[in-house]
C-alpha cells in the first residue's frame, strides 16, 4: 500500500495550476467560438501544397468585396486545404467568391466542404446544447445519489466532475487559442461523454473502500482510502492507458476534421482518471473528518 | 462427444457468419489449383426475400456512410407557416415534405432522406442528399415555386408602343383563363415522332380537360400561351378545338429541360414557403480522406492496446485480444445489419468504445489476480473474480448509457440537439458499450475458461 493520502497538498496545488491557468486562459483569450453556435458560414478549399500560408487576408477580402460578405478568420488545418469563416455569404454566392479569390492569388480552389449556419439555428443549437449538457450532468449526478448512498461520498463526486468540467473547459481554451480548436458541437459532445468516464473511476474506488470498510472495521479513513486507490491504481491506469492509445493514435493520424474532437476527449480522459483518486478521494476524506 | 461436436460446429457457424458479414462487398477470387481454375468472387451476404403480399425485400450487408463521408448534400429548410391556419399547418408541412421528397427522387438520388423537425413552434425540413455535389441545382430543385398558367390574348398594355406589342406574343398574352397547374393530373416527356426532339405532354384531369376545350374552342386561329411562373414557355397557334384533355409543350427542349419542366410541373408550387437556414455540402474527396486516416488511427491504436495488453497480462492479455477481435467484429456486424450510418464522430464513437471494451477485460483480470493473491483455487479464483468485477462493469457504464441517450435524442425531442453528428457519434458510443457488456459476459467468460486452466 502507498500513503497516497499523505500528499493530498501537492494534488490539490496541481489542481489549481491546472484549472488556474485555464481559467486565465478563459478569461483572457475566450473560444473561438464555431458557426455551430454563432451562425455563418465555413468554406474549405482544397489548394496546392505551394499556396499554403500564402493566401493572405487582403486576398480573401477582396475576394468577399465581389459577394458583399464579411471576413471573419481563415487557416490552414494541413497542407492541401484552406478555411476560410465569413459572414453573410449563402450558397448562391460562394462560386462567385471562389472565382475571385482563385482569379487573385492564381490558386486551383476545390471545394470541399461548404457549411452555412442561419443565425437563429446558431442560437437554438447553444441553447439546445445547453439543455442537453444540463440533462447529462443531472444524469449524472443522480446516478451518482443513487451510487453512493453516503452523503460525502456523493459530495466528493460531484466535486471531481466539477473539477474536470473546469480543467477541460480551460484547456481548451488555451488549446484554442494556440492551436486554433474551435469551440463546436463536438467538443460539447465529447466533453460530456468524459465526464462519465470520470465517474466510472470513482465510482470503482469508493466502491473499494466500502468493501475495505467492512473488512476492517477499526481501520481509518485516510487507510481505507490509500488502500483502496492503491488497490485500484493498476486497474485505472491501464484502463486510461488503453483509451489514451486509441485516442493519441486519432489526434496524431486521423485527421484535421476530428483532430480537436479527439483532444477533447483525451483532456476529458486523462484529467477524469486523475480526480478519482487525487481529488474525490482527498475531498471525501476532508468531509469525514471534518463530520467527526 | 456428439454433444461436444455440436457444439464446436455451432461455435464455427457463427464466427463464420460472423466473418462472412464484415467481409467487403466483392472480393475477386481467382486462381488455378491443378486443373482446376477457379475465377469468382466472395463477398458479404446479401439476403433477399419476399413477403405475403409478393413484395421483394433485400438486405445487404454493406457499411454505410453518412453526408461527411462520403460526400453530399445536407439542407435544412424554414417553413414561413405564418400566413396559415393553426389547424392547417400540421397538413401543410406534411404535403410540402411530400413535394420536396418527390422532387428530389426525381432528381434521381440514392436514399434520400427528408425529415420535419419542429421546435417550438418552428417547423424546419432537413433533407440529405447523399452524394450530390452541386448544392445550388439542388436548392433550386427544392425550393422553386414552379406554378403553371394558361393565358390567351387580351388587352394590350398601352404603355407599350403598339408596333412591338403585337409583334411579341408575350405582350399579347394578357388575359388569364383560369386554367392553371392544379388542372394538370400529370406531365410527362415525350418524342416527336418525326425528328424525335423531346416535348412534354400535359394530360388534364376532367375540370382541366373541359376548361382545355373551352379555351380552344374560342381561341381558334389565335395564341394560347403556356407560362412557368413569369416565363412563357411556348405560345402555339390553336388549329382546332381540343377535347381529349392533352396538350404538348414543344420549344427547344433538351431531353434534360424537358425533364425538369415534368418535375416542376408535376410537383407544382409548394403549399408553405420555405426559406434555406442551414447547409452543408460535402465533397467526396474529403470524406474518403477523413475514411483511411481514421481507419488507419484505429488500426494503430488498437495494435498498441494489443501490444500493451500482452506484454503486461501475458496469456490473459492474448485471451482479451481475441475477445477484443471479436468484440470489434460483432460491433462492425451490427453497424451492417441495422444499418447504422457511419460518421466521422461515429467513428471516432468507435475507436473509443474499443478503448473501452477493454476496460472490462481489465477489470475481470484484475480481480481473478486479486483473489489468486488471496490463495483462492485457479477456478474459483475466476468465477468470484469475474462475478465482482462485472457488477463493477455494468456500474461504470450506465452513466454512460444515459448520456449517450441524450446525445442521441431517439424520441427527437425538440428542446434537444438534434445534430447528424453528435447523434452518429452516441450511436456508435452506446451500440460499442452495450456489445462490450455482452463480449464481457459471454466471451471473455468461454474464453477464460477453454484457454485459461490451471498453468
Amino acid at each position: 500500500m502507498i500513503r497516497f493520502s499523505k500528499y493530498n497538498w501537492l494534488y490539490a496545488l496541481i489542481s489549481l495550476v491546472v484549472i488556474g491557468t485555464g481559467i486565465y486562459s478563459m478569461v483572457r483569450w475566450g473560444y473561438r467560438v464555431s458557426i455551430d453556435f454563432t451562425g455563418g458560414t465555413e468554406v474549405t478549399y482544397g489548394i496546392g501544397e505551394e499556396f499554403v500560408d500564402t493566401i493572405s487576408k487582403e486576398d480573401i477580402e477582396a475576394g468577399l468585396k465581389s459577394v458583399n460578405a464579411t471576413y471573419q478568420s481563415h487557416e490552414y488545418p494541413d497542407d492541401t486545404s484552406l478555411v476560410v469563416r465569413v459572414s453573410d455569404m449563402d450558397e448562391q454566392s460562394e462560386p462567385q467568391f471562389r472565382e475571385a479569390l482563385a482569379k487573385r492569388t492564381s490558386a486551383q480552389l476545390s471545394l470541399l466542404r461548404l457549411n452555412v449556419v442561419g443565425p437563429v439555428i446558431g442560437q437554438e443549437a447553444i441553447q439546445k446544447t445547453l439543455i442537453a449538457v444540463g440533462l447529462g450532468i443531472m444524469a449524472i449526478l443522480g446516478y451518482i445519489f443513487f451510487a453512493f448512498k453516503r452523503a460525502s461520498f456523493a459530495f466528493a463526486a460531484v466535486v471531481a466532475l466539477l473539477h474536470d468540467l473546469l480543467v477541460v473547459l480551460g484547456m481548451y481554451s488555451l488549446v484554442g487559442h494556440f492551436f486554433g480548436a474551435q469551440l463546436d458541437t463536438l467538443f460539447v459532445t465529447g466533453l460530456l461523454t468524459t465526464l462519465t468516464f470520470s465517474t466510472h473511476d470513482t465510482i470503482v474506488i469508493f466502491d473499494k473502500i466500502r468493501e475495505y470498510r467492512k473488512s476492517h472495521p477499526h481501520e481509518s479513513i485516510e487507510t481505507l482510502s490509500d488502500m483502496a486507490v492503491s488497490a485500484t491504481m493498476a486497474r485505472s491506469i491501464n484502463n486510461s492507458l488503453t483509451i489514451v492509445f486509441m485516442l493519441v493514435a486519432l489526434v496524431l493520424l486521423g485527421g484535421s476534421s476530428i483532430r480537436f474532437f479527439a483532444v477533447a476527449l483525451l483532456m476529458g480522459t486523462l484529467t477524469g482518471v486523475y480526480s478519482s483518486p487525487f481529488v474525490a478521494a482527498p475531498v471525501m476524506m476532508w468531509i469525514e473528518k471534518w463530520r467527526k | 462427444m456428439i454433444f461436444r461436436i455440436v457444439k464446436i460446429v455451432m461455435v464455427a457457424l457463427a464466427l463464420g457468419g460472423l466473418i462472412w458479414i464484415n467481409l467487403p462487398s466483392r472480393i475477386p477470387l481467382q486462381f488455378t489449383l491443378g486443373d482446376i481454375a477457379v475465377d469468382t468472387s466472395i463477398g458479404s451476404p446479401v439476403l433477399s426475400w419476399q413477403d405475403g403480399s409478393g413484395q421483394q425485400f433485400t438486405k445487404k450487408f454493406e457499411t454505410k456512410f453518412g453526408l461527411d463521408l462520403q460526400g453530399g448534400s445536407h439542407f435544412v429548410f424554414e417553413a414561413d407557416t405564418s400566413k396559415l391556419n393553426a389547424s392547417d399547418v400540421e397538413d401543410a408541412i406534411s404535403s410540402t415534405r411530400n413535394i420536396i421528397e418527390r422532387r428530389v427522387n426525381l432528381f434521381g438520388v440514392a436514399e434520400p432522406s427528408i425529415q420535419v423537425l419542429r421546435s417550438g413552434q418552428t417547423y424546419r425540413i432537413s433533407v440529405d442528399l447523399p452524394g450530390v455535389k452541386d448544392h445550388q441545382e439542388a436548392i433550386n430543385l427544392i425550393g422553386q415555386t414552379a406554378q403553371l398558367v394558361f393565358k390567351e390574348e387580351g388587352e394590350l398594355d398601352p404603355s407599350i408602343p403598339i408596333s412591338i406589342a403585337t409583334q411579341s406574343a408575350i405582350f399579347r398574352l394578357t388575359k388569364d383563363t383560369g386554367l392553371t397547374g392544379k388542372d394538370v393530373r400529370k406531365a410527362q416527356v415525350t418524342f416527336n415522332s418525326e425528328n424525335a426532339e423531346p416535348s412534354v405532354q400535359l394530360s388534364f384531369n376532367d375540370e382541366g380537360a373541359s376548361k382545355f376545350a373551352d379555351i380552344t374552342k374560342r381561341n381558334v386561329g389565335k395564341l394560347v400561351g403556356i407560362f412557368l411562373d413569369a416565363d412563357l414557355l411556348t405560345a402555339p397557334v390553336v388549329q382546332t378545338e381540343i377535347l381529349d384533355g392533352t396538350a404538348i409543350i414543344t420549344g427547344q427542349f433538351t431531353v434534360e429541360s424537358a425533364k425538369s419542366l415534368a418535375v416542376s410541373i408535376n410537383s407544382g408550387a409548394l403549399p408553405v414557403p420555405i426559406q434555406l437556414v442551414q447547409s452543408e455540402t460535402v465533397g467526396p474527396s474529403l470524406g474518403a480522406r477523413d475514411v483511411s486516416l481514421s481507419l488507419f488511427a484505429g488500426v494503430v491504436g488498437l495494435v498498441c492496446v494489443i501490444l500493451f495488453m500482452i506484454i503486461y497480462y501475458g496469456r490473459l492479455g492474448l485471451i482479451a485480444s481475441v475477445g477484443l477481435l471479436l468484440y470489434g467484429l460483432i460491433t462492425h456486424g451490427l453497424f451492417r445489419a441495422i444499418p447504422v450510418v457511419l460518421t466521422l464522430p461515429g467513428i471516432a464513437g468507435f475507436i473509443l468504445s474499443i478503448g473501452m471494451a477493454v476496460d472490462s477485460n481489465i477489470l475481470i483480470f484484475e480481480r481473478i489476480k486479486e483473489e489468486l493473491r488471496l490463495g483462492k483455487p485457479h477456478q474459483t479464483a475466476v468465477r468470484i473474480g469475474f462475478g465482482k468485477a462485472m457488477d463493477a462493469i455494468k456500474d461504470a457504464n450506465v452513466t454512460t448509457l444515459i448520456v449517450a441517450f441524450i446525445l442521441f435524442n431517439p424520441l427527437n425531442w425538440e428542446f434537444l440537439p438534434q445534430f447528424g453528428l453528435v447523434k452518429g457519434f452516441a450511436l456508435t458510443l452506446a451500440i460499442g458499450v452495450i456489445t462490450s457488456l455482452f463480449t464481457g459476459v459471454f466471451i471473455t467468460r468461454r474464453l477464460l475458461k477453454v484457454f485459461y486452466t490451471r498453468s
